[in-house]
């Protein structure tokens, strides 16, 4: 904020607190050329208007008030880009990206400002980093045996998870999976569902309405629904069979989907996006873009490992 | 009072019988939305499932038709009256007089059909979008023109207290609507607002407390400095005192909006004053509540016998509880418990049905009479039950939403020794849903009453002019 800003801010702040201030006493003073408690002589409607002092408490009150403004505006953050004697601030403020944020945290305990944003992580820090510290040493597997472990994980789960994935994990139509299920897609080991967790997944299965036209997409549709044993017009599915070559680069020649690439295994009739003709159809068209969101910067490496026991836990 | 033997100008009155009708119209027409939507939260399934239904899109409905239609038509009703009583003059311009009524009436006809359509601009309490936006405007205009166009033509030497209140909230609300609304349009019923980000949220809610502060406070404060005195037959208690609190007031009011957005991303200097100035802002607001209570000195007895006085009075209380609330939920570290929670729902209609629909409803039954020939409401007996269940009603919702804010500002903040929050979402909404119940058969209280009053207001209007006698408990000594 630029020097000019603050004394505008400054002048019509204090301005107007110091402006009461006078009205009040002046108004304490009977200016009114009519004594106290008559009447102010004039008449409107039939109503007149009693020439009484300001009640005292009430002046008191304002008093107070005043002083309290003035005080407050010293100690804190309100003229302007004036800091306050006090040092306070809510959080460190016009940070662009993580690094600054990190950055900013250690430069404001550098100059001894309280942040109260910082304050307050370093707080819960300090009292519950231990307990994570302490759970991040066992491996995933064997915490999944820990009840009260798990007791936490899902704590976690239902707090950051279960928007998508629902309360009882079991996922949602249209792109969220099931995670009580043991099938996976980009793997169901300890440390697959951590690093999905941490990292994040991005999924991508491309639209094919171009390449195969709608006729080849009828064909491979009834092929890939005849994989999980589906009935289907067995000459259509007999014309897609050749046209899955395309697919097979991901999901396999034999369909069952490829982990490392988080293709979904297509044999076993579990669906991410919905398993009528009609939803597959749609997936080949117009592809899916499915996004688990990376949890590293909200959740920590340590938090996330209570959460993938708890979610390795549900299939095992 | 000797109300016909003075020599009266021959006053406006069609004006604000329309808007006194009117109020009364809207105003069960917006509480009623409201009983509906409070019901809908418990149980859900009340939308039908049809769109128009939807919470969402009746929410904005039920508040642009409480503050600006019910609340609206009441500050025209009354401001007309006074603006002409107390200048012994009539209104400058019938023709816009005229005008004012009809546009605004147009505005929240347009309100009723463009959001239950899902028109809105999505900021809170200016929804409408730029169309009748513009047509707000030009009436709103027109309605400063002629209530200052009244004050310069008047016939006695001082400007009386009510119409300083008047006049700053008519002059003020036409700057924030303009500022709040600019706007660019994309399409006839869709526009981008001027502002973004942080500047946007600063902007609407600077509006949006101003909305609170000029429309429902100041406005309102206005009809009080009549209609308390008038009822009463006493003058008022302190001049000196309206000077100082009406000054400090609207020159105060105005910088309290960031106090919405604590904890937010607007810049702590922001904040900061807007705390301030909302706590400094508590004195200046009771200095209201002083001036009308005090102003009883020698005729505290007619509230025994009087429910008119009655309901000017409890509004005036309920106004100094939510000016003490309002202050105290500015401070950061109350706000951080009741930011977000129903506590604020439950402070907004500690106002909007305590102070404002109360005061409204006070000054109503004292016009009503006046305007249709009448010396006294058909029914005072009636007007007495409907002032019980108007404050039952009131206490019960404030009381519920109290309860269930508290409680959801807690459960929200709970953390096990794990530091994980102890409660989800949903376990803090299945706690409250008690006290919806609760809120809404309060609700039905206050609407319940609202009928009462448009009943005893159609036996009075279609009674025989000069029929009904005076009533000695609701005239003024």
């Amino acid at each position: 904020m630029t020097m000019f800003w603050t004394i505008w801010i400054s002048v019509i702040t204090l301005g107007l607190i110091i402006g009461c201030y006078f009205l009040l006493r002046w108004c304490l003073g009977n200016h009114t050329g009519v004594a106290e408690g008559e009447s102010m002589g004039h008449e409107f409607d039939g109503i007149e208007e009693i020439n009484n002092p300001l009640p005292k408490w009430w002046t008191i009150l304002f008093y107070i008030t005043i002083v309290w403004g003035v005080i407050y505006l010293a100690l804190y953050p309100g003229l302007g880009s004036w800091q306050g004697l006090w040092g306070w601030k809510s959080s460190n403020q016009n940070i662009q990206s993580l690094e600054e944020s990190r950055q900013a945290r250690i430069d404001a305990k550098e100059q001894g400002l309280i942040v109260e944003y910082d304050r307050e992580l370093d707080f819960a820090a300090e009292k519950f980093d231990p307990i994570f510290e302490a759970y991040a040493q066992v491996p995933v597997e064997e915490l999944a045996k820990d009840p009260e472990a798990l007791k936490v994980g899902q704590r976690l789960f239902l707090q950051n998870c279960s928007q998508c994935h629902g309360s009882d994990a079991r996922g949602q139509a249209g792109g969220f999976p099931n995670l009580t299920d043991d099938d996976w897609l980009y793997g169901g080991s300890g440390e697959k569902i951590k690093e999905t967790l941490m990292m994040g997944r991005q999924a991508a299965m491309p639209a094919w309405l171009d390449a195969m036209g709608e006729q080849g997409i009828d064909e491979v549709v009834a092929y890939v629904l005849s994989l999980s044993g589906r009935d289907v017009d067995a000459e259509l599915a007999a014309a897609g069979k050749p046209r899955f070559a395309a697919c097979a680069a991901c999901h396999g020649a034999d369909g069952k989907g490829n982990q490392a690439m988080g293709a979904p295994n297509l044999t076993d009739n579990i669906w991410l996006y919905g398993g009528s003709k009609r939803a597959v159809t749609e997936t080949l068209y117009y592809g899916r873009n499915g996004v688990m969101p990376s949890f590293k910067n909200t959740l920590g490496e340590d938090k996330i490992h209570v959460v993938a026991s708890y979610v390795y836990s549900l299939s095992n | 009072m000797s109300e016909i033997s003075q020599a009266q100008p021959d006053y406006n009155y069609k004006v604000v019988r329309q808007f006194t009708i009117m109020t009364i119209v809207w105003g069960i027409v917006g509480m009623g939305l409201g009983v509906f939507i409070a019901a809908q939260l418990f149980a859900p399934a009340l939308n039908f499932d049809i769109p128009y239904l939807t919470f969402s899109r009746l929410r904005p409905l039920h508040t642009n038709a409480v503050i600006f239609a019910f609340g609206g038509c009441a500050l025209f009703a009354t401001s007309y009256y006074i603006v002409q009583r107390t200048s012994q003059v009539r209104l400058f311009s019938d023709k816009l007089a005229a005008f004012t009524f009809w546009g605004w009436q147009a505005v929240i006809v347009l309100a009723i059909i463009t959001l239950p359509m899902g028109l809105t601009t999505s900021k809170e309490y200016a929804e409408l979008e730029w169309p009748i936006d513009i047509l707000i405007a030009l009436v709103w205009t027109a309605y400063v023109i002629n209530f200052f166009g009244t004050l310069v033509i008047r016939k006695v030497s001082h400007i009386y207290v009510a119409n300083w209140f008047l006049g700053a909230f008519m002059l003020t609300v036409l700057v924030l609507h303009i500022g709040n609304s600019m706007a660019i349009p994309v399409a006839f019923g869709k526009s981008y607002s001027l502002y973004a980000g942080a500047v946007d949220a600063m902007m609407q809610w600077w509006y949006g407390h101003n909305a609170v502060g000029f429309f429902l406070t100041a406005g309102f404060l206005g009809m009080m400095y009549y209609f308390v005195p008038k009822q009463a037959g006493r003058p008022v208690y302190s001049y000196r005192l309206s000077i100082v609190h009406f000054w400090a007031l609207i020159s105060l009011y105005i910088w309290a909006g960031p106090h919405h957005l604590h904890y937010t991303a607007l810049p702590d200097w922001t904040q900061s004053l807007g705390m301030v100035m909302s706590i400094i802002l508590f004195v200046p607001s009771w200095g209201g509540m002083i001036n009308g209570i005090m102003t009883l000195s020698g005729a505290w007895h007619k509230l025994r016998t009087d429910p008119v006085l009655r309901f000017l009075i409890v509004s005036l209380s309920f106004y100094g509880m939510s000016t003490f609330e309002g202050p105290m939920m500015a401070i950061k570290t109350v706000n951080a418990l009741s930011h977000y929670t129903d506590w604020t729902i439950g402070h907004v209609h500690s106002g909007a049905l305590g102070w404002v629909a109360m005061v409204s409803i006070g000054s109503i039954y004292h016009l009503i009479p006046i305007l249709f020939g009448q010396r006294a409401m058909y029914s005072t007996s009636l007007v007495n039950v409907h002032f019980w269940l108007a404050t039952i009603g009131v206490v019960l919702y404030i009381v519920a939403m109290w309860m269930s804010g508290v409680l959801q500002g807690l459960m929200w903040r709970a953390v096990n020794a794990d530091g994980t929050l102890t409660y989800s979402f949903v376990e803090s909404l299945e706690a409250s849903k008690p006290f919806y119940v609760v809120r809404f058969i309060g609700g039905l209280f206050v609407v319940a009453g609202m009928l009462i009053m448009a009943y005893n207001t159609y036996k009075t209007v279609r009674a025989p002019k000069g029929s009904i006698a005076a009533d000695p408990a609701t005239q003024p000594a």
